[in-house]
């Protein structure tokens, strides 16, 4: 944690995520309790007009919480938004990314930094992108 | 029924769900996070308060056309095992937009407030769900 610089307009070290697989959305589905089917069913996917089996968004959002973890550690999350623009689908490699957009004194000692981060894929897509806050010394 | 404007205000009645360390451990390595405090199952993820599931109010939708267009939860400190945590949720707005490829689409932003058992604010989340 101490050696990531957390100065604004520096990006920080990206977070580089295993391929997504079909078990992992089955995974997810049990441990999140989100079982709608277009995540794991492939008929219920193209039922509802899509290509395929696609990950859940809230999956990619865990990725960026995962990555903003590894920044701040666990107790220094504060915030975190993302909208979805894109679907994600088996097989495709999530690469999470930030920069710090701005520093500020919490007045109690601490700070607070505010960064830009975002979800791609192996095309360079953002996926998920938004915006969080952790807490730094 | 029809999703429409009348629809905001809608709130849930509260629930209180148990941040169990299993739940904690499953959600962690679902994500592939192996940091020790969330292998552990002693302090939760982020993103786990999703795992809250609860109907949102006075809406009943096919979950085939309902796309998640935008999360954020905001925390006061991060949930642990042990936690009890009453949420109430609330749609706080319904609107139409017309989308490029998918026609008429609306928007339904539900609010969730995590409170402990003396009430005290531990998160909030705002959902925008796409209907289509």
């Amino acid at each position: 944690m101490a050696t990531v610089m957390l100065v604004p307009g520096e990006a920080v070290p990206p977070l580089v995520k295993d391929p997504i697989t079909k078990v992992q959305l089955v995974k997810y589905a049990g441990a999140s309790g989100d079982y709608n089917l277009i995540h794991t069913d492939l008929e219920t996917a193209r039922a509802a007009g899509l290509p395929g089996i696609i990950a859940h968004g809230m999956l990619s959002m865990g990725f960026l919480g995962q990555f903003l973890v590894g920044l701040a550690g666990p107790e220094g999350v504060r915030r975190l938004r993302v909208r979805f623009n894109a679907v994600v689908r088996p097989g495709d490699v999530l690469t999470c990314r930030g920069t710090v957009t701005s520093v500020r004194d919490t007045g109690r000692g601490g700070r607070v930094v505010a960064l830009e981060v975002w979800v791609e894929n192996q095309r360079g897509e953002r996926v998920t992108a938004g915006e969080a806050e952790v807490l730094s010394a | 029924m029809a999703v429409d404007r009348s629809l905001i205000g809608a709130t849930s009645e509260p629930r209180t769900f148990d941040v169990e360390r299993g739940a904690i451990r499953k959600f962690a390595e679902a994500i592939g996070d192996p940091h020790p405090a969330f292998r552990a199952g002693e302090v939760a993820p982020p993103t786990f308060p999703t795992t809250f599931s609860m109907a949102v109010p006075m809406l009943t939708i096919d979950p085939a056309r309902v796309l998640h267009g935008e999360e954020e939860y905001a925390y006061e400190r991060p949930l642990r095992a042990g936690d009890r945590v009453t949420c109430v949720r609330r749609i706080v707005d319904v609107y139409e937009r017309r989308g490029r490829r998918l026609g008429p689409l609306v928007f339904v932003v539900v609010e969730t407030e995590g409170r402990d058992l003396d009430g005290a604010l531990l998160y909030r989340g705002r959902s925008t769900v796409i209907v289509r």
